[in-house]
């Protein structure tokens, strides 16, 4: 066991004039998660403390901070690699709601936005699986992986500086279906990603990419998306 | 400003729909995805979830879903059938579990019509790999039948019905936390809505519909080490149990062979279908004792206790409680490819490298196989002669079919969600002409406001989090892979003090914002309820059967305990009632199971 200090930007918009740091003391394993410590603080010190959890093991996607400087899931990052005193707050370019919880709402739209969904309504003619080589299934592989945690678009600096940009991981997710050889809306969403506010916005900072809990190539996706726009003519 | 300064809890807010789903794991997206495609797109159709879609434990699942389309070898639905009703224990219903293998074939091919990312053979096919328990031709050794997207098998089924219900439009409401039940006629009549907290706000809203499904999963956090997410705390069967409906078969629980070592979430069966397999202390492959043909891949409630055995035989790693998966053999394509989400749990959770180390695991709380007890169309049963509540249906975990038994056969959770939440849907749209028009229930409106306000005003009494710890230890040590009637007498007293305790709870948060704590409150209820249904059910069970293994009485016995049960808590005294259903054998006699 040992003595790790947390602090945590706390802000209840309801009680608080302002954010402010909170600091509280926790006895932990050297494998324990940052999660772990957040539920010591809320379970036993004060429940007033709030945040989003679910799986506790990096799949679902709700608990992504920015703990120690840099965007991670707090269920996947460990008390050995973060160390004795550790800081966590919001992720940024979001609206702070409560403490570590921001407004999902905007994410949500603009992942809506793109049509996250495939679009083909022919079903063979045997009634079976629509065949795709594992070639053809492994160009999405990657980008199918996401989990809409939000890390990469809330470290993006043109996110934040803009939050009409549709950000990183609404582009990841349009790359999953414009890829996706059974598709048959390609064209509509590549025009969508063409938009202003769309995939030119990026500026290939590769924040999105280091904050990925998934190691997601964003950036790589996001280039083969404007490929594809140049393919198609869309300008 | 806190509520309770506010004069006290917000009036309650009134919405109308068609039809209500509770949850939105792949259950509850599939009927809600179903009702639309039944009714089109004018029909409202609200799925209320207290997480955001994406969140739920469909997305943990890993390794696939069964279905005997004999992509890569022969198969038949038959033959899943079968070890359907073995793996099971027997204690499956034969005639609902012919329904899900034979359902199972259409229903896989219709997901990756919806866009599924399924792994593929050469040919482009749906790609096929062995899972524990999964045989051909009846038991004569194991066969390629989970269908799978890599090692996240369910992540792709949530995602690709989550982004079918955006095309469709279903509306949702997210992180709104369902507390009870509109019964408008009381506790013998119809279901007619729900009544649920919107966690943003803390108001309470009054949704009122014909037909209510619930999908909201299991309780896996009555147990300590569980591979569960910390949102499964049993709402869906502790609020109908508390209005007096039954809940069946609630002493089958499965362990899970290899949950990561004291964190719980779990290493993929797929590990060992993929060819890993599990060693003592000595670096014995244990398995091949216990079951010489299936090994490793024997069904789960086996390996389980075979590794309880070894470790109460000394032959844990150390000494200790737990033993080795050994996976290192799969090289580096299997590991990296097929399995990479499990690859990196061991990197990032214990530092340890899958191609050279050995990864230690326990068996951990997994799936709850009872529930409440529906029939084949999801529909709800009011007791164990097959009355029907109208309005009322659940799917997925939250149900017992039963399909699973008295132990599930692994991928079978999935595709139980699929089937059967596809099943309710549809026949929820074929009801809704039938049913009556909703109607207000004003006292379970009045009682949910009431119990807000007496946490929020409250001052005095134990935080939650030490009740929960308390009932955690008590139901894995006591009612978990070994039970005894010590044991469990034990247990189910424990967990009556516990209730008791749980009377007077002390929340800190008194604000109406994002009120998590309060939240919590609730949750930590209904898990003690599930908990008082599951040690009830076990304590009179006198056998051993999958799931539910008794020391004092190690033997299945056919003669008096082919039956399901039924549990029901008097809303009014609180006293406990069991009665028994018979199991509905079609075609499979009971014979003594070995794998």
């Amino acid at each position: 066991m040992m003595n790790v200090q947390l602090r945590i930007r706390r802000y209840n918009p309801e009680a608080d004039d302002a954010p402010h740091w909170e600091e509280y003391a926790v006895q932990a394993e050297p494998t324990d998660r940052v999660l772990d410590l957040l539920h010591q603080v809320k379970w036993y010190q004060d429940g007033t403390l709030t945040f989003r959890r679910s799986c506790a093991h990096g799949v679902c996607g709700s608990d992504a901070m920015l703990i120690n400087g840099r965007n991670r899931l707090a269920c996947e990052y460990l008390v050995k690699d973060a160390g004795t005193k550790i800081t966590v707050e919001a992720i940024r370019g979001m609206d702070v709601v409560k403490d570590l919880l921001v407004d999902m709402e905007p994410f949500w739209e603009s992942f809506k936005q793109t049509m996250p969904f495939l679009v083909n309504d022919e079903i063979p003619a045997d009634g079976k699986e629509r065949r795709q080589s594992p070639a053809d299934r492994e160009r999405y592989e990657d980008t199918s992986r996401c989990i809409l945690c939000a890390a990469c678009t809330s470290a993006c600096p043109v996110f934040w500086s803009d939050q009409s940009y549709v950000g990183p991981a609404a582009i990841v997710n349009a790359h999953r279906f414009i890829v996706d050889s059974r598709d048959t809306a390609k064209q509509e969403r590549l025009e969508i990603m063409a938009d202003p506010d769309g995939v030119w916005r990026c500026r290939t900072v590769f924040n999105c990419v280091e904050a990925c809990p998934r190691d997601i190539k964003i950036t790589r996706a996001i280039l083969e998306v404007t490929g594809e726009i140049g393919k198609a003519g869309i300008r | 400003m806190t509520l309770a300064a506010r004069g006290g809890v917000s009036p309650t807010r009134v919405h109308e729909m068609d039809a209500i789903v509770v949850g939105a794991g792949g259950a509850g997206l599939y009927a809600a995805l179903e009702l639309k495609q039944e009714l089109g797109p004018t029909a409202r159709i609200g799925v209320i979830s207290k997480l955001y879609p994406s969140r739920s434990h469909t997305g943990a699942a890993q390794g696939g879903v069964c279905a005997a389309l004999g992509n890569t070898e022969e198969d038949h639905w038959e033959w899943h059938w079968f070890d359907t009703v073995k793996g099971g224990d027997y204690l499956v219903d034969q005639d609902a579990a012919e329904v899900m293998c034979h359902d199972a074939v259409e229903t896989i091919i219709n997901l990756e019509h919806l866009g599924l990312p399924f792994d593929r053979t050469e040919d482009g096919l749906i790609n096929q790999r062995r899972f524990g328990g999964h045989t051909r031709n009846y038991g004569e050794g194991p066969v390629r039948r989970s269908c799978f997207a890599a090692d996240r098998t369910g992540h792709a089924i949530l995602q690709t019905l989550f982004q079918q219900c955006i095309r469709r439009e279903v509306t949702f409401f997210d992180e709104y936390q369902v507390l009870d039940l509109a019964l408008p006629e009381g506790p013998n009549g119809r279901v007619s809505g729900v009544i649920a907290m919107q966690t943003a706000t803390s108001e309470l809203h009054a949704f009122r519909a014909k037909a209510v499904l619930f999908a909201t999963g299991g309780y896996g956090k009555i147990f300590k080490v569980t591979s569960n997410a910390h949102t499964l705390t049993g709402d869906g069967m502790a609020i109908p149990y508390r209005r007096g409906l039954p809940l069946e078969d609630m002493e089958f629980f499965q362990f899970h062979p290899t949950g990561m070592y004291k964190l719980g979430f779990l290493l993929s069966e797929a590990m060992r279908g993929e060819g890993g397999f599990l060693v003592n202390e000595t670096g014995e492959r244990f398995m091949e004792r216990y079951a010489p043909t299936m090994k490793d891949l024997a069904s789960r409630d086996v390996v389980s206790r075979s590794i309880y055995l070894e470790i109460a035989e000394g032959r844990g790693i150390g000494g200790s409680d737990f033993v080795h998966l050994d996976v290192r053999h799969l090289g580096a394509e299997v590991l990296n490819k097929k399995l990479p989400d499990m690859s990196g749990f061991i990197r990032t959770y214990f530092g340890l490298e899958p191609l050279t180390d050995l990864v230690p695991i326990q068996p951990t709380a997994h799936y709850a196989m009872g529930g409440v007890p529906t029939d084949v169309d999801g529909r709800v049963l009011r007791d164990a002669a097959g009355a029907i509540v109208p309005g009322f249906y659940a799917a997925g975990e939250v149900a017992c079919v039963s399909v699973h038994g008295a132990n599930r056969l692994g991928t079978n959770s999935l595709l139980d969600i699929l089937v059967f939440g596809r099943r309710a849907g549809k026949r929820m749209a074929a009801d809704l002409a039938d049913l009556p028009e909703p109607a207000a229930d004003a006292e379970a409106e009045a009682s949910v406001k009431a119990r807000v306000r007496d946490l929020l005003e409250g001052t005095q009494g134990e935080r939650p989090a030490v009740i929960r710890a308390e009932v955690q230890e008590t139901m894995f040590t006591k009612c978990g892979v070994y039970r005894t009637e010590q044991l469990l007498t034990e247990c189910r007293d424990e967990v009556a003090e516990l209730r008791e305790r749980a009377r007077h709870l002390l929340v800190d948060d008194k604000g109406s914002r994002y009120n998590t704590d309060l939240g919590e409150a609730f949750e930590l209820n209904f898990l003690l309820d599930c908990a008082e249904a599951t040690v009830g059910s076990a304590l009179a069970r006198r056998e051993s059967r999958g799931g539910h293994a008794r020391e004092d009485f190690p033997e299945r016995d056919d003669a008096d305990w082919l039956k399901h049960t039924f549990i029901t808590r008097d809303p009014a005294g609180g006293d406990l009632s069991l009665t028994y259903k018979p199991v509905t054998i079609t075609k499979f006699e009971p014979k003594a199971r070995t794998y």
